[in-house]
């Protein structure tokens, strides 16, 4: 072995960089989400600025603490143990500084363009084409050079974290191309290619394998290094940890359509949905158990150690979101969790959890190294655990109960078979303290993260950072052929290239079974005669709409039981929606359903929405919507009507090449139509040139299509 | 109910085969997964899970 030592270092300049940018982007990620807590229940915490309303600042807090937090410590992680599992320094020094520094700014320009409303409304993947498009490149960086480097590699075997990184990077640039597929307007606008039924499906295909594929497996991957690291002792069972890989990837993929279950969506793709996220409970506890058991013989020095206490949490907050996930997907559980606080609750285990405190014990383990000294305080690490502890607790608690309380108002009946709490505004406000609690908890959990920063800035400062560490190994030999009576799966496994068709496959699966049906066979999707594409004036309200996020509070989709058709009106049909790119079926409702806002049952007048909008106290006392006064000053975009309707008309919307022509014309008569009717109801300000109007248009249109059709 | 399900399921020609073929393909999967890791060897096992310790000598 010793003959042919070669010497090497390892790159740790790149892993303090991305060390660095996580504990920024977490600050600020969670400090948006801070604010967005606040907002939900104080209305005015959105300065009256369109760029701080709570539409716009919710995405802005999800995308932050998802790809700049956790992508952030995902890069991290993988640096440093991606070297030391190969014994090499990274392929190319430049390809990581591309990918550190074009992932930032990636994350700068979501945040300014999400704030300014740039938004494709679609979760998770809010962000506008031309940041998919840079995403899409950095993202190959990444892969770029971890494959390079597993290609140059000292160390035959790849370490099952490896595999879970691999893995990583094949799904995410599956479920990101596709999700994104869009045909833009304009720069920085666009529409997506699906619509509807298939937009959702699409959409929550992408939104559960990003928690699957973004948040879980580098994490799982992170565990599988980070943790053995920190105990000094090797995995508990590396058999256990194949089975976990396989099945987990083999799984997870068909999972997405629980997130719609009760909607419009066809029947057998709901129970598909939940068939595999019960069957995800099995890999998901033999990876948890794997972690946990990894600290067999070492429970003692868990009171000492901070690192360790955090990693135990995390784990079992990954166990215990991955037992509440699967149940959450039967369907009658979900009648419940569904559009209230619950979902909200279960998804901050798993990021203040798992995500969150494996990346504090990670940064906590790693600084120290990195500059060849102690923990600044022990003490201060300790009491961050148990404050973030403390802080998740009181953060999901309230939520539950919310959740709880919120749907069992919803469909609560009087003895004479009314609603009976038929202002849903009163089912929001009573929930309200638990909104203040949970702020608190969020609170806490931040104080604990200032207490990190301050102990992790002390630590490098007491330190001599290493940017080149020097390490020694012996070169690969080319001429290593194996042998016959090798495992296959080893073969696979010293190939990454196969490992990476194989995990391909093995995804792409899942994702074609649900969707290709759902995509060719016509009858999945019952066509209704009486929908028809929204006019000019309604298309230019929809995208308003979706500027300012309404979808984040409002749902356009009734589920059909009694309370809620009873409150809402008849249940969405899959029909409705044909010419919705994107849907908006919403996932949450801090406010009502708006799928048939304009129908005859829930119709208000134009003056209604116009004060509404204004100011949402004076038509609904205690409403804990924000105001909208800009709506009323900004002029609707005119000028962008034929090009929306031409990108409409190329995705299949049924308008005709006259209609496109004269869509200015049309929709300056339909505003000026409605700034009349606004005028007669007492509204002498409505000018037919502001987007208010375009708004109205939308909000009354929704709904009233099969209405035609009974009659 | 149950009728609706069956009206769908009994319009697709030849259905009776989707059944079989999900179930083999899921049985087989994780048979096969769990034959293969049974059957690694432990010397290879022993190797691969001190991985994450060789830097530190």
């Amino acid at each position: 072995m010793s003959e042919n030592l070669e010497k090497f270092y390892y790159d740790n300049k790149i892993v303090k960089m991305f060390a660095y940018a996580t504990i920024l982007w977490g600050v600020v990620g969670m400090l948006v989400g801070l604010l967005v807590a606040f907002q939900i229940y104080l209305p005015a915490a959105n300065f009256n600025l369109e760029f701080t309303t709570f539409g716009r600042t919710r995405p802005l807090h999800t995308n932050a603490v998802i790809f700049a937090f956790v992508g952030n410590g995902i890069f991290t992680g993988v640096y440093y143990s991606l070297q030391r599992l190969l014994k090499t320094r990274m392929w190319s020094d430049k390809l990581s500084m591309i990918n550190f520094w074009g992932w930032q700014s990636i994350i700068v320009v979501a945040a300014v363009t999400l704030l300014m409303g740039f938004t494709t409304s679609k979760e998770y993947a809010e962000l506008e084409w031309p940041v998919d498009i840079a995403i899409t490149i950095i993202w190959v960086v990444f892969g770029w050079n971890m494959f390079a480097t597993i290609l140059k590699r000292r160390e035959r075997h790849l370490y099952v974290a490896i595999w879970f990184y691999i893995a990583t990077f094949v799904t995410v640039a599956v479920l990101h191309i596709v999700n994104s597929l869009a045909f833009p307007v304009s720069f920085m606008k666009s529409y997506p290619v699906y619509a509807g039924v298939q937009d959702a499906l699409v959409q929550w295909w992408y939104g559960h394998n990003a928690v699957a594929f973004f948040l879980t497996t580098p994490y799982l991957g992170l565990m599988y290094y980070f943790v053995p690291k920190a105990v000094k002792r090797p995995v508990y069972s590396y058999r256990l940890s194949i089975i976990h890989f396989w099945a987990l990837i083999f799984l997870y993929i068909w999972a997405g359509p629980h997130h719609l279950l009760y909607t419009s969506l066809p029947g057998w793709v709901q129970t598909l949905g939940v068939v595999f996220s019960i069957m995800l409970i099995a890999p998901s506890w033999g990876g948890m158990i794997n972690g946990l058991l990894t600290m067999r013989g070492a429970w003692d020095r868990v009171r000492d150690s901070a690192v360790l206490k955090f990693f135990v949490v995390a784990i079992t907050a990954y166990g215990m979101s991955t037992f509440e996930g699967p149940l959450l997907s039967l369907k009658s559980v979900n009648a419940i969790s569904h559009f209230t606080d619950w979902t909200i609750a279960h998804v901050h285990i798993g990021a203040l959890g798992w995500n969150g405190f494996l990346t504090f014990g990670m940064i906590y383990w790693l600084i120290p190294r990195m500059f060849k000294t102690e923990l600044h305080s022990q003490k201060l690490a300790n009491a961050h655990f148990w404050i973030g502890t403390i802080g998740i607790l009181f953060y999901a608690l309230p939520l539950y109960w919310a959740g709880f309380t919120q749907y069992l108002m919803w469909q609560e009946f009087t003895a004479d078979g009314f609603l009976a709490y038929p202002n849903f505004l009163e089912t929001v406000t009573q929930i309200k303290p638990m909104y203040a609690m949970r702020s608190v908890g969020g609170t806490l959990y931040f104080t604990g993260v200032l207490l990190f920063v301050f102990n992790i800035w002390k630590t490098v400062k007491a330190g001599t950072f290493e940017a080149n560490e020097a390490a020694e190994a012996p070169a690969l030999t080319s001429s290593y052929e194996g042998s016959l009576s090798d495992h296959w799966h080893r073969v696979i496994e010293r190939k990454p290239i196969r490992m990476l068709i194989f995990a391909l496959v093995v995804i792409l699966i899942g994702g074609a079974v649900e969707m290709v049906p759902t995509f060719l066979v016509k009858s999945n999707i019952p066509t209704i005669e009486a929908v028809k594409p929204y006019t000019p004036l309604e298309l230019q309200g929809r995208d308003i709409y979706i500027k300012e996020g309404c979808n984040n509070c409002h749902s356009q989709m009734i589920r059909p039981f009694r309370h809620e058709v009873e409150r809402y009106g008849e249940y969405t049909k899959s029909g409705e929606t044909v010419y919705n790119h994107p849907h908006l079926w919403g996932s949450k409702r801090t406010g009502p359903d708006l799928a048939r806002e304009g129908s005859k049952k829930l119709r208000k007048s134009h003056s209604w929405h116009f004060n509404h909008m204004y100011d949402p106290t004076s038509m609904s006392p205690g409403s804990v919507m924000p105001r909208y006064p800009w709506l009323l000053s900004k002029t609707i975009d005119n000028g962008s009507t034929t090009t929306k309707m031409a990108v409409m008309q190329k995705l299949g919307v049924p308008y005709t090449d006259e209609e496109i022509k004269s869509g200015k014309a049309d929709l300056e008569v339909q505003a000026e139509k409605i700034a009349a009717e606004l005028q007669e109801q007492g509204v002498k300000e409505a000018d037919a040139s502001k987007e208010i109007i375009a708004l109205i248009a939308y909000l009354q249109r929704l709904g009233t299509d099969i209405e035609k059709s009974a009659k | 109910m149950l009728k609706f399900v069956k009206h769908t399921m009994e319009s697709i020609d030849g259905i009776a085969i989707f059944p079989i073929i999900s179930f083999v393909i899921f049985f087989s999967f994780f048979v096969g997964l769990l034959v293969w890791v049974f059957r690694t060897d432990k010397n290879y096992l022993s190797h691969v899970e001190s991985l994450p310790f060789k830097e530190d000598n």
